[in-house]
């Protein structure tokens, strides 16, 4: 193609818009909607799966040793437990730190734990992590088999419900999206139809001159792509800004420390790129799929 | 030689209507043709298996020494190119100015800017329309917006012009000034094929009649006359 042809199809597709004004501003409102409705959705989406994988990250195992276990048998014990395949994390807390942790989880009453520093009750015990949270069962079994653990605990039931109620919210977020990305692109195809149908008579012009069907598609493909992140850039604003008012509130508002929504960045920007690529996407595609029933004269 | 050469052509639309049977036509380079008869006797089907916006059902059309019933989908555009059409309603974009509607068709087959321009103005000369080059469609006569459909026609420098009916939509005094168009782009040596109802002109400008009825030619004569009450 020429570069005066391609520079004619943009400026064709710029110009289209202005020229069908109303049509213009009817499709990349569809756009506008739609995207927003999905924005809000992919943020909430995201914050969920964040948020299930903080729970699911403090799922751990904790390994406890015989009170009397002496240096050497720690030594080897951290040494099996680190060799051990599924293992991401090993950590070991020596009986001293145990015996800090468990006043502190007693607050003010932690007092009543005074004096046991002589004669530590504690054993010394390693907290283990799964590499991923699924595998924290198998991974249990195989360290109750390594030579001087005493006791393995983690909590199994639990574990399973979670990984249960984490497996559906996942699937019906995607589903979600899913479903909305589809009536998107056919809200958007319709509406952009109705723009071309007005536009046949252009197109039945274009064939009787001489257009090759590419030559005519051009501009429209243009246009439609200039539709998608015309109505992106709204939703974008909308989101962004609605977002950091909103972490912002829960961090100084509510000071929910446990709500722990993602960081503004990088998500503001992954949010922004998915809503112009999908805004692009489908204003080229409802174009180009209305445009395809009038090519053929 | 022939530029147009009809072979036993039929046409049956979809639902049955048999429009044209067993055509056989001859045309050579630089005539100037009428074609006329009853309405729905298969005048516009004549005229459109020639710029293939119908195929015929059966039999051979070959233009310019091409098959155009066999013709790829994809060659069509670049055929078309050969071929100037005018309508009765014109078709002119009504956003685009004059000198914009004209520039489509040159820009369509990817002509240059240096080679639009010059050539739009020598045809927008031809057809008298040079000082309205800004004008939109809507502001001009029914007259001037044929014209202009005519330049539009032209611009490509065509080896045919088919004329449907062009002069459907004008009063008898603009009438006569289209066809007065239609025969200078003739004696510049362009075919021109033209349906019409039009006995006035027919009648007295004395021209090659093909008469089509009830999907036959009726009638095929040099210098013939209208020949109907309508």
């Amino acid at each position: 193609m020429k570069t005066s042809t391609i520079t004619r199809h943009l400026r064709e597709g710029f110009k289209n818009l202005g020229r069908n004004g109303w049509m213009t501003f009817a499709s990349v409102s569809a756009v506008t909607i739609t995207l927003l409705i999905l924005g809000v959705f992919l943020l909430l989406a995201m914050n969920i799966q964040h948020l299930v994988q903080t729970v699911e990250k403090q799922v751990e195992i904790r390994v406890s040793l015989d009170v009397t276990a002496d240096q050497a048998t720690v030594k080897k014990v951290e040494g099996e437990l680190k060799k051990l395949s599924d293992a991401a994390e090993v950590t070991f807390i020596p009986k001293a730190e145990g015996l800090q942790n468990l006043k502190k989880s007693f607050g003010e009453k932690g007092v009543l734990f005074n004096g046991l520093e002589k004669e530590n009750p504690l054993p010394d015990s390693f907290i283990v992590k799964a590499k991923t949270p699924q595998q924290t069962g198998s991974l249990a079994q195989k360290i109750q088999k390594v030579n001087g653990v005493k006791k393995v605990n983690y909590a199994e039931q639990t574990t399973k419900k979670l990984f249960a109620i984490t497996d559906v919210v996942r699937l019906v977020i995607i589903a979600f999206i899913i479903a909305l990305a589809f009536t998107a692109m056919f809200l958007i195809a319709n509406t952009i139809k109705l723009t071309i149908v007005a536009r046949r008579h252009e197109i039945e012009i274009m064939k009787l001159v001489g257009a090759t069907n590419g030559f005519i598609r051009w501009p429209f493909f243009v246009e439609g792509a200039l539709m998608g992140i015309l109505g992106a850039l709204l939703p974008i604003a909308i989101l962004t800004f609605g977002y950091a008012y909103l972490t912002d509130f829960v961090e100084q508002q509510l000071a929910l420390y446990f709500l722990n929504l993602l960081p503004m960045y990088p998500l503001a920007l992954q949010i922004s790129l998915i809503l112009l690529g999908i805004g692009a996407f489908i204003g080229v595609w409802g174009s180009l799929m209305s445009v395809r029933r009038f090519l053929r004269i | 030689m022939c530029l147009i050469e009809m072979q036993d052509v039929w046409k049956t639309y979809p639902n049955g209507t048999v429009a044209l049977q067993g055509i056989d036509v001859h045309i050579k380079g630089g005539e100037f043709v009428y074609v006329v008869g009853p309405s729905g006797a298969g005048k516009s089907t004549f005229i459109k298996l020639m710029y293939r916006e119908e195929k015929p059902t059966k039999g051979e059309i070959v233009i310019n020494g091409s098959h155009i019933s066999r013709l790829k989908e994809r060659y069509i555009p670049h055929m078309r190119r050969k071929i100037g059409v005018v309508f009765q309603d014109f078709k002119l974009l009504p956003k685009l100015t004059v000198y914009e509607n004209v520039a489509f068709a040159m820009e369509v087959i990817e002509a240059s800017k240096k080679e639009i321009k010059p050539r739009v103005m020598e045809v927008l000369e031809l057809v008298r329309l040079k000082h309205k080059a800004r004008s939109l469609p809507d502001q001009l006569s029914g007259g001037e917006q044929q014209r202009v459909a005519i330049a539009r026609a032209i611009v490509n420098n065509p080896d045919l012009i088919i004329a449907d009916e062009p002069t459907g939509n004008l009063d008898p005094e603009t009438s006569m000034d289209i066809m007065e168009t239609l025969l200078d782009i003739n004696k510049r040596g362009t075919t021109v094929i033209m349906a019409t109802h039009n006995k006035e002109i027919v009648n007295n400008v004395r021209k090659r009649v093909i008469a089509i009825e009830a999907g036959r030619i009726a009638r095929d004569e040099q210098k013939g006359e209208y020949g109907y009450e309508d």
